[in-house]
């Protein structure tokens, strides 16, 4: 309904109002001054990114192909870091392996950060017996130990990474659900929600428009969390063999197996995997650190 | 209060409850069979009739109703069974592992507390310094690092120092004794796990300590005391500290119960007779009893933390406190 | 029959000669000191139970095989020796008489369990009765074996007598099997289940403990009936399954060996860091994988599909480069390659899969798929998550099929489920494995049997041509007929067939510190694990 009033309304000339017009690249040099490890997480992200989607070009040999006449080769210029125990270079599967990597752990956190987002606002929005079932079965999926449903999964319907995707999912929801249904049981209280049902609004409209954009910024922060840990449960599920499959490069299933059993005379096949685990997952949690950092205003410098 | 605390503690039934019932059904979709691995794994060849004999012996050709109500009923009273694989009672398997993971799990929280609080809080106070970018790269480096991927390394690392030293490779007791029989072969052996374990736990509760230091250093009240002239090493240790250690302490207890997951793995890279490779195997084996007992365990532990600290946390706020 | 025992020993010995490496070494040059305690390591999880009539794991060979006596065995100085079979409880290795039906063994006297209960016949008759006839409720693993077993008797206190249904050269070396650990009547009578969790023996060592899942001692039996045995003051095998642990715990002597085999990258790291400090032996393996094609599912009911996948796979070439990785060495048929009934190269090379030229075997196979209408075949192929070598295997293979344009995915799944999707008949092909104690190749080869005669078949076959040529090789006492008969089966079943395709042989390779002495290699890993003439030289 509108409401119609005596002050007449005068625009603001738009000159007057905008800000001082920066270059972008003097706003990327402003933060990266502020926050060097959160660009530090930016740029390893980026590469990652970038070697998985550019592995059929930067990769000089096929991540399958076994060479039996150069097994357990040491990082030589044909191959910059060395082949494995079937002959496959190391440097073309680590580029594969970050497709794979990256796959499972985008997947992984959106799915699992999706669905715990909305399981918490809709549990925080409706309360009551609702908010209590969802609360059980939320504690029911984060206390059963991951390596059974994993177990479980994979036996059943077989593995690959889209099982493998789901076994890590899983745990993902209820820790996700958690923390968006605190942040959601604040802004419940808030008498905008209230207005909201006033005018009629449907529950689900309530939820999405209103609820889902003010939890934003602790969710986003989760999501970044999740990729990091989405990718080292794979890791960890293919060292017990419970992941992706040979002959699917993943930097997982690097570690497993042949790794361990070279690891005294070909110690390369079980560092670089690890190492190109432990960058990404870094750069994950710096990028997550800096906009946790730039979201959350208690946290910033003075 | 006491409403709150018996709400609190009746809604821990159906989670153990619903755990149970997820565990069974999980258990018995998975393809396989106890028997057939136990006769058949060597390779060689087994008859049919021992497998059915097995199967008669071990209760699996009773319909799964009544099995899934022994189940029940055993964990009301408290009687675990005994392990399909051995025969022998669940609760001697698990006490008998039980030991070093729990030595493990401890030493790791011990190595946590001692390094994390500190330097955590050393970070929060220096921020943005150099100190505080060392500290913070160190934290996100244990939560970014693969445990079990740093346990083949520190293996291999302390095989081939020791090697290049004395000549002769140093490796860690392979068998168990307990720490009141031999302590220096019993630490030496939970050290380099405790370590591994440790570290991820170590920087955890590093970030954690130092994000709630910053806010509390961050509060009016602080800002007061500086006022007043207090010296800094008071405000922090008897204002900020107490105050900011309250969410680290519950970040510990939460993390300690997700210690067995990376215990599984860890076990598995160094060998350790432990609960977590005990989980695997049981699993791989295929033994229910002991499995569906492993599970329960872990989800009672994880539940009872959990309920400590609600109830810890209704205890300290006044509003439920005083309902 | 006495010129065909002695052909039998010389074509051995030659076979053997050629084909085992350095494990035949005679002990006469050293004397044994006494003393010591050997540590080793068992690559296994604890077994789940002590009952060797019972188990079919390796795992309860290498825990508790050296606390007890078993009836007959190979030769513990040379168990690479197949077709001799000695005593150990008994005083002379009997001829068959009635036609070879009957054995009649004479058993030592003066022997004693740990428990100080005198050993009589009556021990060694209950024994094999509780594993040929076993009572109700109780479950004996190989009983199969013993189905040309009619009775077992002991007549007094030193004789036992076994009557057979028919005779076969089948049942010495089943005899010999290291798992018939003879146990004491009177507790079998008492409680048939006993043997389960406890241990009573009369070997050469006696149980001293047993840590839940971690590791098992034992201490010298004082009254050992074979003279100066055993040499070792004890032992303590400690439970490792994870191979890095292993070769680790021998680099750093922590423990002294392991008595299944490694593979040759961990040989090579062991060689590599203590130089001579280590002694290694090897042995051609009564193991070896065998892929089964599933032909109860198209397109593998088409014989000549199935023996296009076969001639696909270049074994000859791939043997060398697989054994640099893995623990597999020898191209062979279904028979064990160290045996006198196993194929000669000229006769392996008649048969699909073992053709000497791979691109003549490929172009066949090519040209099978064509008839058969066949040439764009994608399947999956079963594989257990075993690396050593199943996966090394199922990974080479895959690449072979892909050089006849045949797509293969591979399909890993744990032991369980792996177990469960063969014996339901849920896979395309499955890469398998056919693993025996003493070689005893007429035992042996049931398992290309069909499923009807062999309930541990899973190519879901049924074929009772098969089972004539079987059957009556079974029962030929002829040695040379026997081996005709052994090549017409081994024929049908891989090239007329195409059943079964068995891939190279596994090689055993046992690292030992070298102050371990007098433990020679078999080709088993069951076989020769007592430790009675085990020696330190420290």
């Amino acid at each position: 309904m509108s409401v119609s009033t005596q002050i007449p309304f005068v625009p603001i000339p738009t000159e007057e109002v905008q800000p001082a017009k920066r270059s972008f690249l003097r706003a990327s040099l402003g933060f990266c001054r502020r926050q060097p490890l959160g660009t530090l997480g930016i740029v390893l992200v980026l590469i990652i990114a970038v070697a998985g989607l550019g592995a059929d070009w930067f990769a000089p040999y096929s991540p399958t192909a076994n060479d039996f006449t150069a097994m357990t080769e040491a990082p030589s210029w044909t191959h910059i870091l060395g082949t494995d125990q079937l002959g496959r270079d190391i440097y073309s599967r680590i580029l594969f392996g970050a497709r794979t990597a990256l796959i499972v752990g985008y997947v992984s956190a959106i799915v699992g950060g999706m669905s715990g987002l909305v399981l918490g606002v809709a549990s925080a929005y409706f309360g009551g017996h609702i908010d209590m079932l969802m609360m059980r079965i939320m504690d029911i999926m984060m206390a059963f130990p991951l390596i059974i449903m994993a177990l479980a999964i994979v036996s059943i319907f077989g593995t690959g990474v889209h099982n493998v995707i789901v076994a890590i999912t899983i745990p993902l929801v209820p820790r996700c659900a958690r923390v968006v249904r605190s942040s959601a049981l604040a802004i419940r209280e808030i008498p905008y929600v209230d207005a909201a049902r006033a005018c009629g609004f449907g529950h689900s409209r309530i939820i999405l428009r209103h609820m889902v954009p003010n939890v934003m910024a602790p969710f986003l922060i989760m999501l970044t969390a999740f990729v990091g840990q989405a990718i080292l449960a794979e890791a960890s599920l293919s060292y017990l063999g419970l992941g992706v499959q040979e002959p699917v490069p993943a930097w997982g299933l690097m570690l497993q197996g042949g790794a361990e059993e070279y690891a005294t005379i070909a110690p390369w096949i079980a560092v670089f995997p690890g190492l190109a685990i432990m960058l990404t997952v870094f750069g994950f949690n710096l990028f997550g650190d800096a906009l946790r950092d730039a979201l959350d205003p208690k946290l910033r410098d003075r | 209060m006491y409403r709150y605390i018996f709400k609190r503690v009746v809604m821990v039934v159906p989670t153990l409850i619903g755990a149970a019932t997820l565990v069974f059904i999980l258990m018995r979709l998975i393809p396989g069979d106890i028997c057939v691995v136990r006769l058949g794994s060597g390779g060689s060849s087994f008859s049919e009739h021992s497998v059915q004999m097995c199967h008669a012996e071990l209760g699996l050709d009773r319909p799964v109703l009544v099995q899934f109500a022994r189940f029940i009923w055993g964990l009301c009273t408290l009687n675990l069974g005994d392990s399909m694989w051995s025969g022998k009672p669940v609760a001697l398997e698990i006490a008998t592992r039980l030991p070093i993971s729990l030595e493990i799990a401890l030493l790791a929280a011990a190595v946590a507390i001692v390094i994390a609080i500190p330097l955590g809080t050393i970070s929060a106070l220096k921020q943005n310094t150099w100190i505080d970018l060392v500290v913070r790269m160190v934290a996100i480096a244990g939560t970014a690092t693969p445990s079990f991927w740093l346990g083949i390394l520190s293996i291999l690392l302390v095989l081939n120092v020791s090697q290049a030293i004395t000549g002769t490779p140093w490796m860690p007791p392979i068998d168990y004794v307990p720490i009141w029989k031999d302590p220096i072969r019993n630490l030496s052996m939970a050290l380099l796990p405790a370590i591994t374990v440790g570290y991820r736990y170590a920087a955890v509760s590093m970030r954690m300590t130092r994000s709630t230091m910053l806010e509390v250093m961050r509060e009016d009240y602080i800002r007061t005391a500086r006022a007043k002239g207090l010296l800094w090493k008071i405000i922090v240790n008897r204002h900020a500290l107490k105050n900011a250690l309250l969410p680290v302490v519950t970040l510990l207890g939460i993390e300690f119960a997700f210690l067995i997951g990376g215990l599984v793995v860890t076990e598995q890279v160094f060998n350790l007779n432990g609960i977590g490779r005990l989980f695997v195997l049981s699993v791989q084996n295929e033994d229910y009893t002991l499995t569906q007992a492993l599970v329960m365990l872990v989800v009672a532990v994880f539940v009872l933390t959990n309920l400590a600290i609600d109830l810890l946390y209704a205890w300290l706020d006044p509003r439920i406190r005083f309902a | 029959m006495n010129w065909n025992a002695l052909k039998h020993c010389l074509v051995s010995g030659l076979a053997v000669a050629t084909l085992v490496g350095t494990g035949t070494a005679l002990r006469a040059a050293e004397t044994p000191k006494h003393g010591g305690t050997l540590t080793y390591m068992i690559p296994a999880d604890a077994p789940p139970s002590f009952d060797a009539h019972r188990e079919t794991t390796y795992a309860v060979v290498h825990a508790i095989a050296p606390f007890y006596s078993v009836l007959i065995r190979l030769n513990p100085d040379d168990p690479a020796d197949v077709t001799h079979f000695f005593c150990d409880l008994c005083t002379t290795l009997p001829t068959p008489t009635d036609d070879g039906k009957t054995y009649t063994f004479k058993i030592r006297e003066g022997i004693k369990f740990q428990d100080g209960t005198p050993l009589t016949a009556a021990d060694v008759a209950a024994t094999w009765n509780a594993i040929i006839f076993p009572p109700a409720g109780v479950s004996s693993a190989r009983q199969t074996w013993y189905s040309m077993v009619d009775k077992v008797d002991a007549p007094d206190a030193t004789t036992v007598v076994f009557t057979l249904k028919y005779a076969t050269a089948a049942f010495l070396p089943a005899l010999a099997d290291p798992y018939a650990m003879i146990y004491e009547k009177k507790i079998l009578d008492k409680d048939p289940h006993w043997y389960e969790k406890n241990v009573m023996g009369s070997g050469p060592f006696w149980f001293t403990s047993y840590d839940i899942g971690q590791s098992i001692k034992g201490t010298r039996n004082p009254n050992y009936y074979h003279p100066g045995e055993p040499y070792l003051d004890g032992f303590v095998g400690i439970f490792s399954p994870k191979q890095a642990v292993r070769v680790d715990a021998i680099r750093a002597d922590r423990a002294a060996t392991e008595f299944r085999g490694l593979p040759p990258a961990a040989i090579a790291q062991l060689q590599q860091a203590l130089g001579d400090k280590i002694t290694v032996q090897t042995s051609d393996w009564n193991c070896g994988n065998v892929i089964t094609p599933n032909t109860k599912r198209k397109p593998f009911d088409d014989v000549r599909v199935r023996r296009a996948l076969l001639l696909a796979i270049d074994q000859w070439h791939g043997a060398p480069a697989l054994s640099k990785i893995a623990n597999v060495r020898t191209v062979g048929g279904i028979v064990f390659p160290g045996s006198p009934l196993a194929a000669t190269k000229p006769e392996l090379e008649q048969l699909a899969g073992f053709w000497p030229d791979i691109e003549k075997s490929r172009a066949e196979a090519r040209q099978l798929l064509k008839e058969a209408g066949q040439e764009n075949l994608h399947f999956e192929l079963l594989n257990r998550n075993v690396d050593q070598p199943y996966l090394f295997v199922g990974t080479w293979l895959i690449d072979e099929w892909s050089k006849i344009g045949v797509k293969v995915t591979q399909k890993v799944v744990p032991t369980g489920p792996w177990f469960e999707l063969m014996r339901d008949g849920n896979f395309d092909v499955v890469v398998e494995a056919n693993c025996n104690g003493v070689v005893n190749p007429l035992m042996d080869t049931q398992k290309f049997l069909p499923r009807a005669a062999f309930t541990e078949n899973y190519g879901g076959y049924d074929d009772p041509t098969e089972v004539a040529i079987y059957d009556k090789m079974l029962r030929e006492t002829d040695f040379a007929k026997e081996r005709v008969l052994m090549r017409q089966y081994e024929t049908y079943v891989i090239d007329t067939k195409a059943y079964e395709w068995p891939m190279t042989w596994w090689w055993r390779m046992i690292p030992a510190r070298s102050y371990v002495k007098g433990w020679k290699i078999g080709p088993s890993h069951y076989v020769n694990q007592d430790l009675a003439d085990i020696w330190l030289d420290q």
